[in-house]
């Protein structure tokens, strides 16, 4: 599905992805961890043509990706900031989208499950930033794409809205979709994750499950295990 | 791209400084027309006022609207939509709107004047296709120095000094090479010097059109000569054209490769 073979990226002087490779054939919730600077956002970014990569092929599909763009249409992405023009309206904000793309939309069905009714006729400046973030999760979720990519899905949701979007992400997985996702809060990463992809100096330095990684850092809680990732210890240990 | 652009100007129509640039020209307009009693004095004010004016509209706003939409734009550009319609559309967008101000608050007043029964219909149009240009010319510049500099500070910075540049500094530049060569014959090299700033090239547009020229002295003359002709008016057109151009293609270059 998604094939990436030797990924370089330099800004200025720093290197954030060098050589990475990674391979994404299964269906189900992938978690791109790291800590900051790592290329998280980088690599989310090369594989949807905002960033354009040095070195490296990107595959998607059987296709290559790099200067393209039509194949964006099998993507949905929600970015990490939410911020949209403030002259526009909610409703008129979703048409607009739902124009760009020309796809069949299942709006309405998200609007109401975020409950954002009262809000539709708003300008989106006046939205508080939780909303925005509500409104950000419609558009990235209404058209039903194979491959949804989540760049911190779970920033300013107040816990209920918390648990509607876990709802929607297991929804969304057991239609047999791929879902890329970066998250800071690890127990949200631990309780829907399939693969951990863990990046470090803009490689890929452990790529498995939640119960491998425990296995490997000989910790039992998700947390600390990933800690112990970064330790020196296991950089020695385990070198991939 | 027309999607994009319809979007933008839509923002923008809405947008509370559109109105502020708009009763502006309104104001404006009025005033000279009548309080002054005479279109073709209230015609040279206004240009006067357009070209410093049109410019650096132009550049603030384009700085601005390329800032404030720096997230949208990255939505948009995970959408499966080119890049260079996405800039395209937005500048446009831009560039419309204030078009859309000057024309209706200049034009209104105008109108209401009496306009068409007057003679200088012509002089008037020819202010207002100048004030297009500009405004197309300063804000694709404006783009093209967003998109170079990340950190908005810069952006505006650089923004006003090509403004100031092109608007105060390139004049005082052009005269004191004048004085200082004041022994060669130097009209050829006013006039390409001339060409090579779109504000001078608009005045010197207007004025000969309000047939002013002989203000100017011998070097309005050698300008009659050159710009009253065919050949000096397409020139100059196509300068005008070839500065918007430019810009559009070096944008087009920058954004192939810019990473969001």
């Amino acid at each position: 599905m998604i094939r990436i073979k030797d990924l370089h990226k330099k800004f200025g002087s720093q290197v954030v992805l060098n050589g990475l490779d990674l391979d994404i054939e299964e269906q189900g919730i992938i978690a791109v961890l790291g800590p900051n600077g790592s290329g998280k956002t980088t690599l989310i970014k090369s594989i949807l043509g905002m960033v354009v990569p040095d070195k490296g092929q990107i595959d998607l599909y059987e296709e290559i990706v790099i200067k393209r763009w039509k194949y964006r249409q099998n993507i949905d992405y929600l970015p990490q900031i939410a911020n949209f023009p403030g002259n526009l309206k909610v409703m008129e904000l979703i048409t607009m989208i739902k124009d760009l793309r020309g796809k069949e939309a299942r709006d309405q069905e998200l609007i109401e499950f975020f409950k954002l009714q009262p809000y539709l006729d708003k300008k989106l400046n006046k939205l508080s930033g939780g909303t925005k973030q509500k409104v950000n999760l419609v558009l990235c979720f209404m058209f039903d794409s194979p491959l949804i990519i989540l760049d911190e899905p779970t920033s300013g949701l107040d816990p209920i809205s918390l648990l509607h979007l876990r709802d929607l992400i297991q929804q969304e997985k057991e239609k047999g979709k791929t879902i890329l996702i970066t998250s800071h809060i690890m127990n949200f990463v631990e309780e829907v994750a399939d693969r951990i992809v863990f990046l470090l100096e803009g490689k890929i330095y452990f790529d498995g499950t939640v119960s491998q990684l425990k296995t490997n850092t000989r910790q039992q809680d998700f947390e600390r295990a990933i800690a112990n990732l970064l330790s020196e210890e296991y950089v020695q240990d385990f070198k991939i | 791209m027309y999607k994009i652009l319809k979007y933008s100007f839509f923002d923008l129509t809405r947008s509370s400084w559109s109105y502020v640039y708009f009763f502006f020209y309104l104001l404006l307009g009025i005033t000279l027309l009548f309080l002054n009693n005479d279109l073709s004095t209230a015609v040279i004010t206004l240009m006067n006022v357009i070209i410093m004016i049109v410019p650096l509209i132009g550049t603030i706003f384009g700085v601005m609207y390329y800032y404030n939409s720096r997230e949208f734009t990255e939505l948009l550009l995970a959408q499966p939509v080119k890049r260079s319609s996405i800039f395209l559309g937005q500048y446009f967008g831009v560039a419309i709107s204030l078009s859309l101000s000057l024309i209706l608050g200049l034009g209104i007043p105008f109108v209401a004047y009496g306009l068409f029964k007057s003679a200088v219909i012509w002089d008037f149009v020819m202010l207002l296709i100048t004030g297009l240009f500009l405004t197309l010319i300063f804000s694709a510049l404006a783009f093209n120095i967003a998109l170079s500099h990340e950190n908005k500070i810069k952006g505006f910075g650089y923004a006003i000094l090509l403004w100031l540049f092109l608007a105060v500094i390139y004049d005082g530049l052009f005269l004191l090479s004048l004085v200082y060569f004041q022994d060669y014959p130097l009209d050829k090299f006013s006039l390409i010097a001339t060409m090579f700033n779109p504000i001078d090239l608009s005045r010197i547009l207007i004025l000969l059109k309000l047939d002013i020229s002989a203000l100017l002295s011998y070097t309005g003359a050698v300008f009659k000569e050159f710009f009253g002709t065919p050949l000096g008016a397409v020139t100059s057109m196509g300068m005008l054209i070839l500065w918007v151009v430019f810009p559009l293609l070096r944008m087009r270059q920058v954004i192939r490769k810019k990473d969001f």
